[in-house]
């Protein structure tokens, strides 16, 4: 076998703790199929047949018995189940599954849309007989508007910076912007090899990593290392040009160290003919130097950035109602589900998505939204630009515009809802009674009156937490959460 | 008396009649062969095969010199001989009568139509052997014409679309993606595969690659990018890979190793044609390890039989690259002397080689890198060569004739050397060998044998290879000039890869055999057959 699929779906998107405090995040609805669909979908329309599934126990208890939650997927689903609370790394889950790793590794993430080819960056991987091989692609803004968020979207994300090379496929420097103190720091080791680098910001990190083998057997015996994308993927970047790769390195004296005699003696024998191809073959990677092809480095990573196409991380809000509104165009089903009960005096926009059992009644304008399961709309309802998940009641003449209403929550009559969020199974009282919502406002279970408030300020956001790599703030801000009533 | 003269009479008579017959069949014997060739093409075209057969032995018999008796005497002498051999079953002149035979087929009943089936059989076979005791005779009538032309190969019939057919399904069968086309070929080589680096085969094979190896999946594609790239490195990758194929391989209950591995390992070759035509060294390699496979017995086990292949392949890499090149690398550098000015044209692992053992052995000489578009090869080669400390010069082929003059030796390396002596080389070899040839300067061409190849070809046309015709645009400044080629549509873009060298304009192959002329090439050959 060549490669084994793992997909991590533990994670606890932390930075949609709106979303996801009620509904873990593999299994949030976009587009009316549950998040973790999409890279299920991506691997096995490349043909792969299993997938090794990590999450946690919530999620394996809603898949098998949520009717909702319809997987639909071929292939085969080996599930390993981690403790939530065990606040573990993506690192940390693969070490946790090295028994069942017995070869190379395609690493993705659930939150990965996309419509990439797989195959460009698989192909990387093999025929460079890379030890790292990942995906990026180019960033686009986000022009909607999220609701809950007052004001421009701070630039709060910290940036990546990516050196590559003069192909654009060897990868040769990353780091993070937090982990840089003044400037960016670039080893004379790397200048020397290639004067001509490309330092890239702006690209989003698809997660998708194909691994060798005898990284994770490294990551099993080093267990410092928690997060690949924090962690180790930059060290092997770093390592690439390390000058103790060039001799046995650390990830190969664990290799030598696990193997039979015999083993090395086959594997020393195979690696004399392939280094007599490469001597006898003549090509090189670079120019201009006196060095061989890689510089005589065995350890290199690739990267493959796409230019066009369809990519995002469904990490954040913006980024989850971007994916709403491009769903659709990834897959081929008709945009009304058959067994919604559409009455015929509404109007549903062309790029709306309705899902099944809904019940939509006259008199009804819906546009550029996506209707969850088993909703009921009344008459005389207008939805615009919002997500409506499943389960959810929307009473007559309610106007529903650039929102996201959680699952099972109720709209009453008359409702005028513009750029907020609805926390899950929250009700919204009927007009006359309550004034109308102002704009962006969040409305969810954390603040204190049992009445709808409307503040002249919204209520404080949650600050969004930085990356994963630094754990102990992470923690902290767990905690927080746990906390509030 | 008159009794005796009586019965002399017709003894006589037919004496008389025999010394006619035998005059006549001595003076006309070859008139009478001609008449019954004749006769014999009548019937044929008439009747049935087994017929044909019985009738064939009448003009074997009387064109040997002992016959003298009319072949009308012959037939029932050999019908009756045919007779007895098939199993008589109803009526044996129903059997030796040709003629009403295929007239009666449609009464005869079914036992009937069975013995008739063994009795041809055996007619045949009966037939062959005769055929061979009189072999040069029976090539006379032309109803026994073996197939003389050769099939030509696929991948020199690209433009006959019932061969292409007839690929699309073999490859389907061993459930192998087909890769398709790219661009306007030139409409003199429209008979050969263009593809384009941009669409790799991989694009259609799912990715943990089942149905092919992966080790095999990983060659192609270092196949397609050009990453292994020579003669010797692809050889010696695709043994590597077939090693670890049958590392791999167990054998299926109820089948024998021999065979069931000859018939993984066609789907594998298949695959690695389509990502790039095979060269003449792989196809010798994959012969040998077909035979190795086939010749395994059948009382060994499996581990025995995978250890015995892994030693044969190491064997014969050992043998055909790596000795040879010592070997090679000994006489050649008895050809190179104090002083000398070496031309050598883009990157030959094998010429490589020769000059830096030469330089490690102390001979004082300098080395002239010529190099072309589109591969610029050269520049690989001169980066080794300046490694060692071996003084270079680089020029482009266009420079050629210029730097002539200064040189002494030219030493080329080869693809494959071709059975009437013609060298096949990288595209430019030619070139590089004629205008030697035209400053006087010898031409010494290094080849290993194993690339010796039963092919003759004579021109660059028939049989090629086109690479990727977007190798030929160059980006200068920010603008690339033929960024659009597609769109002009008088305009095609050729790339090829190999040209053949004629045996006039080399003066020497070096081999591991010895410092042989390009003529020799065919008794190399032979030798090498029969050792086999």
């Amino acid at each position: 076998m060549e490669l084994q699929a793992v997909l991590m779906a533990a994670g606890g998107g932390s930075r949609m703790m709106d979303l996801t405090y009620n509904t873990p995040k593999p299994l949030l609805p976009v587009g009316n199929k549950p998040l973790i669909w999409y890279p299920l979908n991506l691997l096995e329309r490349v043909g792969f047949e299993e997938v090794i599934v990590i999450t946690t126990k919530e999620v394996q208890k809603m898949i098998s018995t949520d009717p909702k939650v319809k997987l639909d997927v071929k292939m085969k689903l080996d599930l390993v189940c981690i403790q939530e609370d065990a606040d573990m790394g993506t690192a940390d889950a693969l070490r946790h599954i090295q028994q069942k790793v017995k070869t190379d590794v395609l690493v993705v993430s659930c939150d990965l849309i996309t419509d990439a080819a797989l195959h460009e960056v698989v192909d990387l991987f093999r025929a460079h007989n890379a030890t790292l091989s990942m995906l990026m692609s180019k960033a686009h803004e986000f022009t909607e508007t999220v609701p809950g968020q007052k004001g421009k979207k701070k630039t709060g994300e910290q940036r990546d910076f990516v050196g590559v090379d003069g192909t654009g496929k060897r990868l040769l420097f990353m780091a993070n912007e937090a982990d840089l103190d003044e400037g960016v720091v670039i080893r004379k080791s790397i200048m020397r090899k290639h004067p001509r680098m490309h330092i890239k910001t702006g690209l989003v990190d698809a997660h998708l990593y194909c691994l060798k083998k005898s990284v994770v057997d490294f990551l099993a015996d080093n267990k410092s290392i928690s997060s690949i994308r924090g962690e180790l993927v930059p060290y092997l970047v770093r390592k690439q040009f390390s000058k103790s790769t060039n001799s046995p390195k650390v990830i190969d004296e664990t290799h030598q160290n696990l193997k039979k005699n015999d083993k090395i003696q086959i594997s020393s024998r195979d690696e004399e003919l392939l280094h007599l191809t490469q001597e006898r073959s003549c090509w090189n990677d670079h120019r201009g130097d006196m060095s061989d092809a890689y510089h005589g480095g065995r350890l290199r990573c690739y990267v493959h950035i796409m230019d066009e196409g369809i990519c995002y991380r469904v990490n954040t809000l913006a980024a989850y109602i971007e994916a709403n509104r491009l769903a659709p165009k990834l897959f081929d089903e008709p945009a009304v589900h058959p067994s919604a009960v559409v009455s015929e005096r509404c109007l549903i926009g062309a790029d709306s998505i309705i899902g099944a059992s809904c019940q939509i009644s006259d008199k009804t304008s819906i546009k550029r939204s996506t209707i969850g399961v088993s909703t009921t709309v009344r008459e005389k309802v207008k939805v615009t630009n919002s997500i409506i998940m499943h389960g959810v009641t929307i009473e007559e003449g309610c106007n529903i515009q650039g929102s996201v209403i959680c699952s099972n929550a109720v709209i009453g009559r008359g409702a005028d809802i513009k750029y907020c969020l609805v926390g899950s199974a929250q009700r919204i009282e009927p007009d006359g009674e309550n004034p109308k919502l102002q704009a962006r406002s969040l409305y969810f279970p954390y603040t204190q009156s049992p009445q709808p408030s409307i503040h002249p300020h919204p209520p404080p956001l949650p600050p969004t937490p930085p990356n994963s790599y630094k754990l102990k703030a992470q923690h902290s801000k767990r905690a927080q959460f746990k906390d509030s009533p | 008396m008159a009794d005796c003269g009586a019965a002399d009479g017709p003894v006589k008579k037919d004496d008389i009649v025999r010394a006619k017959n035998e005059g006549k069949e001595l003076t006309k014997e070859e008139k009478q062969r001609l008449r019954k060739e004749k006769k014999h093409q009548k019937k044929q075209k008439d009747e049935k095969r087994p017929s044909e057969r019985a009738k064939e032995k009448k003009p074997v018999a009387p064109s040997q010199p002992v016959a003298t008796q009319p072949p009308t005497q012959k037939a029932p002498t050999v019908l009756p001989a045919s007779a007895p051999i098939p199993v008589p079953a109803s009526g044996a002149p129903s059997h030796s009568s040709p003629a009403p035979s295929p007239a009666d087929k449609p009464a005869k009943s079914r036992a009937e139509q069975k013995a008739e089936r063994r009795a041809r059989q055996d007619a045949d076979r009966a037939s062959k052997q005769q055929s061979c005791f009189s072999s040069s005779k029976t090539k006379a009538p032309p109803s026994e014409l073996n197939p003389v032309v050769k099939r030509l190969p696929e991948h020199v019939q690209v433009d006959d679309p019932a061969v292409v057919k007839r690929l699309a399904k073999k490859l389907e069968r061993q459930q192998i993606p087909l890769r398709s086309d790219y661009g306007y070929k030139v409409s003199l080589f429209s008979h050969l595969h263009q593809y384009s680096r941009k669409a790799p085969l991989t694009q259609q094979l799912s990715i943990p690659s089942t149905v092919i190896h992966p080790s095999i999946v990983r060659l192609g594609l270092q196949y397609s990018q050009g990453i292994v790239v020579g003669s010797n490195a692809r050889s010696v990758a695709l043994l590597h890979a077939f090693k670890q194929v049958i590392r791999d391989y167990t054998t299926p209950p109820n089948e024998e190793l021999a065979r069931d591995l000859v018939n993984k390992l066609k789907p594998y070759i298949s695959f690695l044609n389509q990502c790039r035509p095979l060269s003449a060294s792989m196809g010798n390699a994959i012969k040998y390890i077909k035979k190795e496979i086939s010749n395994i017995p059948s009382q060994f086990k499996e581990e025995e039989a995978k250890t015995k292949l892994q030693k044969c392949i190491d064997c014969y890499i050992n043998e055909n690259v790596v000795l040879a090149a010592k070997a090679i690398s000994k006489y050649a550098i008895k050809k190179i002397s104090d002083g000398d000015v070496i031309l050598v044209y883009g990157c030959s692992s094998l010429v490589n080689h020769i000059l830096c053992e030469a330089y490690d052995k102390s001979r004082k000489f300098r080395v002239i890198v010529v190099d072309s578009r589109p591969r610029l090869e050269g520049r690989e080669a001169l980066r080794r060569l300046v490694q060692r400390g071996i003084s270079c010069t680089y020029v482009l082929i266009s420079a050629l004739s210029y730097i002539l003059p200064e040189v002494s030796k030219v030493f080329l390396g080869a693809h494959a050397l071709l059975a009437n002596g013609y060298v096949m080389s990288r595209v430019g070899t030619s070139q590089i060998a004629l205008v030697a040839r035209t400053f006087n300067v010898p031409v010494l061409v290094c080849c290993e044998t194993y690339k010796f190849c039963e092919r003759v070809q004579t021109d660059s046309f028939v049989s090629n290879e086109l690479d990727d015709p977007d190798d030929l645009m160059v980006t200068r400044k920010g603008k690339t000039q033929l960024e659009n080629w597609h769109d002009v549509s008088s305009l095609g873009l050729l790339n090829l890869v190999y040209d053949v060298t004629p045996p006039d304009f080399v003066d020497l192959v070096i081999t591991d055999l010895g410092m042989i002329p390009c003529t020799s090439v065919p008794v190399v050959l032979r030798v090498k057959n029969l050792e086999q």
